[in-house]
């Protein structure tokens, strides 16, 4: 990231509070740099999050207005903000268990409607803060503290979900792909529709941990080895990145 | 200056409208632009009326999925310098909580309605009732304070609700309106003047976006998202910016010593009642909302009988008038607490009686309370 960029981080908030390693931390970068690039005007973004390590995103690290919320419901919050105001640009950053679990009958109401908000999860497929519990993405067989046998129930899948409610502009990568991610944000920072990024961050303490993937470099290789970006076939037994 | 001289939308004059009408009137009347609702007995009516103004004055409405996002929007909407409101019942109000108690953290003003039905649960959804005096004191977790407010008629659920937001506004913080099916649902006649006082938040000012620093009974300035202030806005525990202190024990104290003290130090500017016949009362009621106009009725009819009866009427019921209670209490020979619940009012009453005790007289079944079954109450406790 560039020195100059740092205007969109606020002065004292570091060291971050995320674990050696968290893939939130590229997320950030990323949105960070994507705004950067932009010049993108840092008082007329609102950004919006819940609650978990993925709600840490954005607050306090963002130095924009910023509204971390309840838990699963930073979208009603996001949804009132922008209806009230509808020159603000929107953004929801939060995590998996926040934004698709708890919380998963706003993002999908959200998607229907199409309201000109854009959702980024931060998805390592577990409840990170709270130790390691199951998710709503946690995958068929991974063990987790709720699940030490293997997880018994399929996950969704968020691009499909999204896609399934109605929304459209959406998305996924994974932490290994910083710079495209980093590209459709700026596509999607210039624009005032619905967007859904479905972001894999991965959690090496709570999931790599249980899952020997405890180290960030073998996490990050996992997902380049076993992701094929998407032009047309959708390949259920791959992570599918790109624009969907 | 926060206060300003508003006309009223509608001409000043005489109407007839029912009470959840008169509340989303007085909602428009207020300057609420943001409405977020979802559709409950017997509060709707407040919402159909809502769309229907709002349209005219292009302003937002926007129905939820649910009441936990509907509360969850005009929190949002509110940081935008919006006056924002929405309107439920009982199954939705518990849906709310959470965010309720989001909105007295982060200091959100707001106002919610909650048009009582019978419960618990889905209990009789066109049946009145007063089951949700303690749900608004205590609905939220965790030690706060709250403003709600109890209007008795539909002319009340009008100019009520405009306190409501006047109140929200000066002291930042969400006020909750009970009213009852009763009154929701009455069509009574209401006089609209034609300008009302109206508050407008503070938004720009010295100091800190949130409370904590001296005076600790301060409201802070509350500027609005999109004017480069570049507010953290959490409903975790926070310093006066509003970064974040989950471990330390300080920031906790002063953060909750000034949510309390921003109400409670500030009371004579929140607490309202009405005495009725007081002066003389042997016999003194105490009630609120649509069991005071039974129990005002009990009083006089127990006067025409020479029995000094009296009343006390609740308009804002928290924080409470317990000074009152207690002087009150000092010059009763009976104290009679009428309402539809089991007993609520009640045992906050008794806690500043020095002892005297309470006579309640409830009713839970749905049914108005009776001017009648009070008036027995006043006959046999004086005759003790
Ligand atoms: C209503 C409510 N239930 C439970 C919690 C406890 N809680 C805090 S964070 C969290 C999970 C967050 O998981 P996720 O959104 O996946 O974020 P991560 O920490 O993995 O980034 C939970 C369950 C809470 N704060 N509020």
């Amino acid at each position: 990231m560039k020195q100059e960029y740092l205007k969109y981080i606020r002065d004292n908030v570091f060291p971050t509070a995320f674990c050696p390693g968290c893939g939130h931390g590229i997320l950030l970068n990323a949105f960070v740099s994507a705004l950067g690039e932009l010049d993108y005007d840092q008082d007329n973004l609102v950004l919006v999050s819940g609650i978990g390590c993925g709600g840490w995103i954005a607050s306090p690290h963002m130095n924009t207005d910023t509204l971390h919320t309840t838990h699963g419901r930073a979208i009603p919050f996001a949804i009132g903000v922008k209806l009230a105001n509808p020159k603000l640009k929107v953004v929801v950053i939060s995590g998996d268990g926040d934004l698709t679990t708890i919380g998963g009958n706003h993002l999908i109401h959200a998607a229907r409607r199409r309201i000109p908000i854009t959702v980024i999860c931060g998805n390592n497929n577990i409840y990170g803060m709270t130790g390691g519990q199951a998710s709503a993405t946690t995958p068929v067989g991974a063990k987790t503290m709720t699940t030490p046998l293997g997880n018994d129930y399929r996950p969704f899948d968020l691009v499909k979900l999204v896609k399934g409610a109605g929304g459209e502009h959406v998305y996924r990568y994974t932490a290994f792909h910083a710079m495209q991610m980093k590209k459709a944000f700026k596509d999607v920072l210039q624009k005032d529709d619905f967007s859904f990024f479905d972001i894999l961050t991965g959690c090496p303490v709570q999931y790599g941990r249980r899952n020997e993937l405890r180290e960030p470099a073998k996490m990050i290789q996992w997902m380049k080895d076993n992701s094929v970006l998407y032009s047309g076939e959708y390949h259920d037994d791959k992570i599918m990145v790109g624009k969907f | 200056m926060p206060i300003e001289k508003k006309k009223t939308h509608l001409k000043a004059g005489k109407y007839f409208m029912q009470g959840d009408e008169a509340c989303a009137e007085g909602a428009v009347a207020a300057g609420c632009t943001f409405f977020a609702g979802y559709p409950i007995t017997p509060a709707s009516e407040i919402m159909e009326t809502i769309v229907r103004r709002f349209e005219e004055e292009k302003r937002v409405f926007v129905q939820m999925e649910d009441e936990i996002a509907s509360m969850g929007a005009i929190v949002g909407a509110s940081w935008t310098g919006a006056k924002s409101m929405t309107a439920t019942s009982g199954p939705g109000f518990s849906l709310k909580m959470e965010n309720l108690g989001y909105a007295i953290m982060t200091e959100t003003p707001c106002v919610v309605v909650d048009v009582q039905r019978v419960g618990p649960s889905t209990g009789q959804a066109t049946r009145t009732a007063q089951g949700d005096l303690m749900q608004a004191r205590w609905g939220t977790h965790g030690e706060h304070t709250i403003i709600a407010l109890s209007p008795w008629s539909v002319e009340e659920a009008f100019y009520e609700t405009v306190r409501a937001f006047n109140l929200a506004e000066e002291f930042r913080t969400p006020v909750i309106i009970l009213m009852e099916e009763a009154t929701g649902h009455l069509r009574e006649t209401v006089a609209v003047r034609e300008a009302i006082e109206i508050f407008n938040r503070v938004e720009e000012g010295n100091g800190a976006p949130f409370g904590g620093e001296e005076p600790l009974d301060a409201v802070p300035p509350m500027p609005r998202f999109g004017t480069g202030h570049r507010l953290l806005v959490t409903g975790s525990t926070h310093d006066p910016h509003g970064y974040r202190k989950t471990q330390d024990r300080v920031t906790q104290e002063r953060l909750l010593s000034h949510l309390q003290q921003k109400i409670e130090y500030h009371k004579e500017r929140i607490v309202q009642w009405e005495e009725y016949e007081l002066d003389d009362a042997e016999t003194v009621l105490i009630s609120f909302g649509f069991a005071a106009r039974a129990a005002l009725k009990a009083v006089k009819d127990a006067r025409k009988k020479g029995i000094k009866a009296g009343l006390m009427r609740l308009k804002t019921v928290w924080p409470m008038p317990t000074e009152r209670f207690e002087t009150l209490a000092a010059q009763a020979k009976t104290l009679i607490v009428p309402e539809m619940n089991f007993g609520q009012l009640r045992g906050e009453v008794q806690r500043f009686t020095g002892g005297k005790k309470v006579i309640g007289v409830n009713r839970a079944d749905g049914e108005v309370i009776t001017p009648e079954s009070i008036l027995r109450a006043v006959e046999g406790g004086t005759s003790l």
